[in-house]
């Protein structure tokens, strides 16, 4: 069963959308879902697909199709790394391995404490900004340094 | 029209069509993978491309509506070299394994690659790998590293199947067929995926490497299994069916057949068949030569036909036998001098016979169904008694009709059903009453006498109202009557409420139909005459001697206890089976008979429609077709009209030249009751599953693994289960009469209170008794 909240939230944004298409809201769904839980468990796509009238497999097809949806627990704050063309020309994979380096763990991986998680991310269209990341998809750290990066991680271990 | 060119060839096609409908048009073939006639448009392989002048690229033939004066080509250079383009791409990933690919010789990929493809690769870099899928026992998706993502698996199942089980899940080069989380897929057409898929990625479990295309022969037959009739293709290999696929008939199965008929053949060559005559003597069996068996049962019968008198012999058949096979056994025991035959097996009410003014048929075309704007449909379990008329059913919803249904269980019939009344049994021809009365109301019509009184003061429910209103609203209705409504107690009483409702609405109205020859049974006169018992009443009554074909008395009958013990109270049983099955309990001669596949013979269709096959191979053994052995038994006998030498011969006799004319759904004579119908205790809710309703089937071992096999529980809705001081889960113990049986209890909120759901037809529950009846249900 999907959290009262979940359900509020969707309700609001089936409203969007004609009676008769409730599935154009399983993206905003599969995303009060994460918000919630911090990342998306099969049941959860069956909680979605179940309240929203559609088939399992098509919500798994598009919380599988989207990178933004965690598929596994991604501890607390998912810092998402862009490393896409513009990011990479400006240093992306010096942001990586900085990372990497002081959370001592690889990509994809959750630090021990459960607080830190470190994801490849596809472009955010703030090139502008690069090399950048984002945490929990929702805040856009931008002109990374070994510095910033530094500052970041005490100021969320903090939180 | 649009007059469009297609390679300088003028054709023209209505508006809204593709250039690739105007080329089938004109038999003009285009390269494709992802399209095919019967699913929706995905034109995501790209194969298609095609060259149309001022266009500035190659366009999708299947996504390119025609325009007025569109000229286009499809083999000139440019299109050519765009198709080898798209060919290049899709080779890029898929593995070269062609010798040991299962679809190697009926491969499109292999076909259109060696039309379009290089004789090389520029792509250097490594394959890209997907793991193989687990999708149950019917489809393998080992290999899933060939599939080219033309997604008609996924379509086929949202738009035919009317289930999404398989999806594209992931992006870009990772993107995969699969099913949610490792699940299997238990469609029940789900096999159609397989012919659906163009390359080797979906293929047939239980026939892989067993067989190269070019190694089998093909021969036309007729699917035994239901009552629609589909066209098969049956592949054979060292005599020996290797395969079943769709023959493609329009107006029939489309080019689809159900899982039960494409897999069933396993059953053929299964180690249970009879493969040698044999008797009983001093209660053990021993296999003797044909004449032998034969002269044994003619000296029996005709013992017992002197003795005890020809009304003590009774023929039962199962619907699945050919018509001849069914005319051979009536004309046999009338011969005899007894009326005691009956093919209606499941059957509980036969206060209809006499009364009808035809054979009940489905009162319309198949292809009607899916034309209806507005469904009612009585006491079926559509989709696991007939798979492909539920796709009709869903074909007419999906075109705007609306589907109300009337029935004891609220399966899902993966479709919208508009209104639903679930009701105990007992009750189901109150519903049907009220639905009458409402729209007698609505309609200030005049009813038939056999109706008036049990109409009379009838307060309609809100269902029952909002039912009426939704078949008053219909100009194109249909009335159809399933399994379940055929074998109720009041199933002639059902009909003609059916008939009367059909009438109100100027409905067609109809019997779905149980089995292959559930018409033709009823053509060749294979019921009872004046004086003779009826199916249930040859078991009430037990006789003294019972010719069985194709009869599996502990499972295909209404009563298994009673149909049992007459069995075993019995001087003599003749068991005419391809099987050796529990008749080894109560017979006294088992006579090898040939299924479906080693004899020539006819099925009438639910819509009436006559149709003959020849045998695909030789009969197994010493099986012979049961026509012989009835002629045979016939001459034996000193029965007249006997001399066939064809089941062509049979056949003429048998049916009509044209059908049509006797078939008729109109019942009159049949008052329908005015009193409630009061239950008593627990009422019992019988499916026959999918893959329990005939001798075939049951002997099928691919089928027996799937999800709709497993062994049957006992469903209940939760407060009932309570009551019990049981949970889902549980050991429970159903008994009815003497017998009883020990299964496992589930919960289910979708059945009304006061019933118990045991399915029939399965060896777990064969103890119990009647199929609908009282059934008391404990703690085991």
């Amino acid at each position: 069963m999907l959290s009262e909240q979940v359900q509020a939230k969707t309700d609001r944004e089936l409203k969007k959308y004609p009676a008769d298409q409730k599935q154009s809201a399983v993206m905003a769904a599969l995303r009060f879902v994460q918000d919630e839980k911090g990342w998306i468990s099969s049941d959860d796509m069956a909680d979605v697909a179940a309240y929203l009238g559609m088939p399992k497999m098509a919500v798994y097809e598009v919380a599988t199709f989207y990178h933004m949806y965690n598929l596994k627990p991604m501890g607390k704050n998912t810092l998402t790394v862009c490393t896409n063309l513009s990011c990479t020309l400006c240093g992306a994979h010096d942001v990586l391995e900085h990372l990497e380096h002081k959370l001592g763990v690889g990509l994809n991986e959750v630090t021990a404490d459960g607080k830190f998680g470190i994801r490849e991310g596809e472009c955010m269209g703030a090139c502008v900004a690069a090399p950048l990341l984002t945490v929990n998809n929702k805040r856009i750290c931008s002109h990374l340094t070994s510095e910033k990066i530094d500052q970041l991680l005490a100021e969320l271990d903090k939180q | 029209m649009i007059n469009i060119e297609i390679d300088g060839q003028a054709v023209a096609v209505e508006n809204g069509r593709t250039v690739m409908d105007a080329a089938h048009e004109i038999g003009k073939y285009i390269p494709h993978f992802c399209y095919h006639k019967k699913l929706s448009i995905a034109a995501s392989c790209r194969m298609c491309l095609v060259q149309v002048e001022k266009a500035p690229k190659p366009l999708p033939a299947c996504a390119t509506p025609v325009v007025e004066g569109m000229k286009v080509h499809t083999h000139s250079e440019y299109a050519v070299k765009a198709q080898q383009g798209v060919m290049e791409f899709l080779l890029i990933n898929h593995p070269l394994d062609c010798p040991i690919c299962d679809q190697g010789g009926e491969c499109m990929l292999q076909d259109v690659a060696m039309g379009y493809g290089g004789v090389g690769t520029r792509f250097t870099e490594a394959k890209h790998q997907v793991l193989g899928k687990p999708l149950g026992a019917l489809i393998s998706a080992e290999e899933m590293s060939r599939c080219i993502h033309c997604t008609r698996c996924v379509r086929f199942g949202q738009e035919v199947a009317g289930v999404m089980e398989l999806g594209m899940a992931n992006r870009g080069e990772f993107s995969a067929i699969m099913t949610f989380v490792q699940s299997s897929v238990d469609s029940e057409l789900s096999g159609n995926m397989i012919d659906l898929c163009p390359v080797g990625a979906l293929t047939s479990k239980p026939f892989r490497y067993t067989a190269r295309s070019w190694e089998l022969s093909r021969r036309k037959s007729v699917s035994p299994h239901d009552s629609l009739g589909s066209n098969l293709t049956v592949q054979v290999k060292n005599g020996r069916v290797a395969r079943v696929t769709p023959l493609e008939n329009e107006a029939v199965n489309e080019c689809w057949i159900s899982d039960r008929d494409r897999f069933s053949y396993e059953g053929l060559n299964s180690a249970e068949r009879l493969t040698k005559p044999m008797l009983k003597q001093d209660g053990k069996w021993i296999e003797v030569e044909w004449q032998a068996a034969l002269e044994y049962v003619a000296n029996a019968l005709r013992q017992i036909g002197n003795g005890a008198g020809a009304e003590h012999i009774g023929a039962l058949a199962t619907g699945t036998s050919t018509a001849e096979e069914l005319y051979l056994l009536q004309k046999l025991v009338r011969g005899l001098g007894s009326e005691n035959v009956d093919f209606r097996l499941r059957q509980a009410d036969f206060s209809a016979d006499g009364k009808r003014a035809g054979a009940p048929w489905l009162g319309m075309e198949v292809a009607e169904i899916g034309k209806a704007d507005r469904l009612l449909l009585v006491g079926s379990f559509l989709r696991k008694d007939h798979p492909l008329l539920a796709h009709r059913v869903r074909d007419a919803v999906k075109k705007g009709g609306q589907l109300n249904v009337v029935h004891s269980a609220d399966d899902d019939l993966l479709v919208d059903v508009a209104n639903k009344a679930i009701v105990a049994p007992s009750d189901l021809r109150a519903v049907l009453t009220q639905i009458l009365a409402a729209l007698a109301e609505s309609k200030q019509a005049m009813l038939s006498n056999d109706v008036q009184a049990a109409v009379a003061g009838v307060v309609p429910s809100a269902e029952a109202r909002s039912i009426a209103g939704s078949l008053a609203s219909g100009s194109n209705v249909a009335v159809l009557l399933g399994n379940f409504a055929a074998q109720h107690p009041e199933a002639a009483q059902l009909q003609r409420l059916a008939q009367e409702i059909a009438a109100l609405t100027s409905a067609k109205f109809g019997f779905l139909g149980e089995s292959a020859n559930s018409v033709g049974g009823y053509l060749v006169n294979a019921v009872p005459g004046v004086g003779g018992l009826n199916a249930a009443a040859m078991l009430d009554q037990p006789r003294k001697a019972y010719l069985l074909l194709n009869v599996e008395a502990e499972l295909d009958t209404a009563n298994s206890q009673q149909a049992v013990a007459a069995m075993k109270a019995a001087d003599l049983v003749v068991a005419m089976s391809a099987y050796k099955h529990g008749a080894v309990d109560y017979a006294d001669v088992l006579l090898p008979i040939a299924p479906f596949t080693e004899t020539s013979g006819t099925f009438v269709s639910t819509e009436g429609r006559v149709q003959s096959f020849k045998g695909a191979v030789k009969p197994l053994g010493e099986a012979r077709p049961a026509w012989k052995v009835l002629r045979v038994l016939g001459n034996l006998l000193d029965v007249a009209g006997f001399d066939y030498d064809s089941s062509e011969a049979v056949r003429a006799d048998a049916l009509p030249e044209n059908v049509a004319p006797a078939l008729n759904n109109k019942l009159d004579g049949v008052a329908v009751s005015a009193t409630a119908n009061v239950a008593a205790g627990l009422q019992r809710v019988p499916d026959v599953p999918i893959y329990a309703t005939d001798s075939i089937v049951r002997r099928a071992p691919s089928l027996q693994q799937t999800r709709d096999a497993a062994t049957p529980t006992v469903a209940m809705n939760a407060a009932e289960l309570a009551k019990l001081g049981a949970g889902c889960g549980d050991s429970v113990k159903v008994s009815q009469g003497q017998g009883s049986a020990t299964l496992v209890a589930k919960a289910d909120d979708t059945l009304p209170a006061g019933v118990v759901r045991v399915a029939a037809g399965h060896p777990a529950t064969a103890a119990l008794g009647a199929m609908f009846g009282t059934i008391s249900v404990e703690r085991a």
